[in-house]
């Protein structure tokens, strides 16, 4: 049960805080040209963005929960549970996003699900 | 620029790319393993945790590695696509299993490793609707 808790806050803090850097970005815009003075510039400004520390801090969060969890549990589990990623896109794009997924993307989320189910209990 | 040099840059930098964030987490997890169990959630036993873990040399190591794979990954994003990286990267999963069972002496059942199988698969799928990168 602990291990499943810290999973789930693993890749739920790890995507969230993706989906928020990556609405920092969008607000600030393409990097263009890719000189080392513009992106050191973007890169000031990232960082006085609100969602950049609010990302920030869930990637935090995301990380010190996988270093508890390898604290105990096998990396071959850990690891590949880490892929329940994929279903958590899948479905934020279905409903939160309203998208289209693929027939084929949701194969390959039940796979995973099922991967990670035989992970779990072995 | 002719295909060949880019198409070796592009498997040199997947290679590293999938070598690194394996090595990454199978050394992060053998310095948590020498910290030892978290089971007290507390402030102040965090924070005698979080200095073990920010002074042990693995967590370091691990830290640097995924730092590795960090920077493969954005430069390998510079010229190809994600749904082309990400199908291809599928194959870490199994290589973290395979680096546990030999560098951390982790058992893996049968089981385990149909699991592990079946992530590779599910995430190749996952993002390999539209490869698109030609090299």
């Amino acid at each position: 049960m602990r291990l499943v808790l810290f999973i789930a806050i693993v890749v739920l803090g790890g995507t969230a805080g993706d989906i928020a850097v990556s609405h920092a970005m969008k607000q600030i815009g393409e990097v263009h040209p890719l000189r080392p003075s513009v992106i050191a510039r973007v890169l000031g400004r990232a960082f006085r963005t609100g969602w950049m520390w609010i990302g920030i801090a869930l990637m935090a969060v995301g990380f010190f929960s996988l270093l508890a969890l390898l604290s105990w549990a096998d990396v071959s589990v850990v690891v590949p549970a880490t892929a329940l990623s994929y279903v958590a896109g899948a479905l934020g794009a279905k409903f939160l996003l309203h998208e289209e997924v693929a027939p084929v993307r949701w194969a390959g989320v039940l796979l995973v699900c099922l991967g990670v189910a035989l992970i779990s209990v072995s | 620029m002719s295909a060949r040099p880019l198409h070796k840059k592009t498997y040199a930098l997947l290679a590293s790319m999938v070598f690194f964030s394996s090595l990454g987490n199978v050394l992060l997890s053998r310095g948590m393993k020498q910290i030892g169990e978290i089971r007290d959630f507390s402030p102040a036993a965090l924070a005698t945790v979080f200095v073990k873990v920010f002074t042990n040399g693995s967590i370091w190591l691990g830290i640097l590695s995924l730092l590795v794979f960090f920077v493969s990954y954005l430069l390998l994003l510079s010229w190809a696509d994600f749904s082309y990286v990400q199908p291809a990267s599928a194959i870490g999963y199994a290589l973290v299993a395979v680096l546990g069972y030999f560098v951390l002496g982790e058992f893996v059942s049968m089981t385990r490793w149909t699991g592990v199988l079946f992530i590779c698969a599910g995430v190749a799928l996952v993002g390999g609707t539209e490869p698109r990168t030609g090299f």
